[in-house]
């Protein structure tokens, strides 16, 4: 499926380019959790699904929440 | 936070999510991942219920005291489980050569004590999502004791 590995693919470079760009850094946490959902996808279809459940467990769960609990103590923009 | 579409959908999903838990954690030597991926999705269902609920909720369900319990409990069961096949007389941790039951290849019940070790180490992984959560996220004041 190449057109599909060209569409995950660019996607991951779009949203990881926009984590570093975003200002703001609640979408910035938001679109760090959708950059690791396509990343876990990518590792299933490379053949790896015990690190693509690692992913889809880590970077988009237990990672997403770490930051969120500290942009609540801290400030939203940068 | 008081949304009730929120909350609804948390009372729903939170089961699911800890059923899937527990699944990855049983079948870690027959299925891809194993005590930390399924420990990983039990406690993050856990922040999940403290996260839309309120977190005294959480902490209602699942106290400190508890879940150091259960943290230092995950590494002790780890090593009684791997003493046992020194006292049946072999090495560390030895599964096959200490004479434990085998079933058939491919059912659940089939690695010996593999399971019982990655049920040890997703008790642990959970607890200690949890504990970092609470200690990221509560305030300065009312955290209890200071060490």
């Amino acid at each position: 499926m190449p057109l599909l590995d060209f569409f995950l693919l660019s996607f991951l470079i779009v949203s990881a380019v926009a984590v570093a760009r975003t200002r703001d850094l609640l979408s910035a946490v938001i679109i760090f959790a959708a950059y690791s959902l396509v990343m876990a996808i990518i590792w299933q279809m490379l053949g790896a699904p015990d690190v693509a459940i690692t992913e889809a467990a880590l970077g988009a769960g237990v990672t997403t929440f770490l930051f969120l609990a500290t942009i609540s103590k801290t400030q939203r923009l940068e | 936070m008081k949304d009730i579409v929120i909350r609804t959908v948390c009372r729903v999903i939170v089961p699911f999510v800890q059923v899937y838990g527990l699944y990855v954690i049983f079948h870690g030597h027959l299925s891809p991942g194993g005590g930390f991926a399924g420990g990983a999705i039990l406690g993050s269902s856990m922040v999940l219920f403290a996260l839309s609920f309120h977190l005294e909720a959480g902490a209602q369900k699942l106290g400190h005291e508890t879940s150091s319990y259960l943290e230092s409990g995950g590494g002790i069961w780890y090593i009684l489980i791997g003493l046992l096949g020194l006292a049946l007389g072999s090495n560390f941790l030895t599964n096959r050569a200490a004479g434990l039951g085998f079933g058939l290849p491919g059912q659940l019940f089939s690695g010996g004590m593999i399971f019982l070790l990655s049920l040890g180490i997703g008790v642990k992984v959970a607890s200690t999502m949890f504990t970092l959560f609470y200690n990221l996220s509560e305030e300065e004041g009312s955290g209890g004791d200071h060490q």
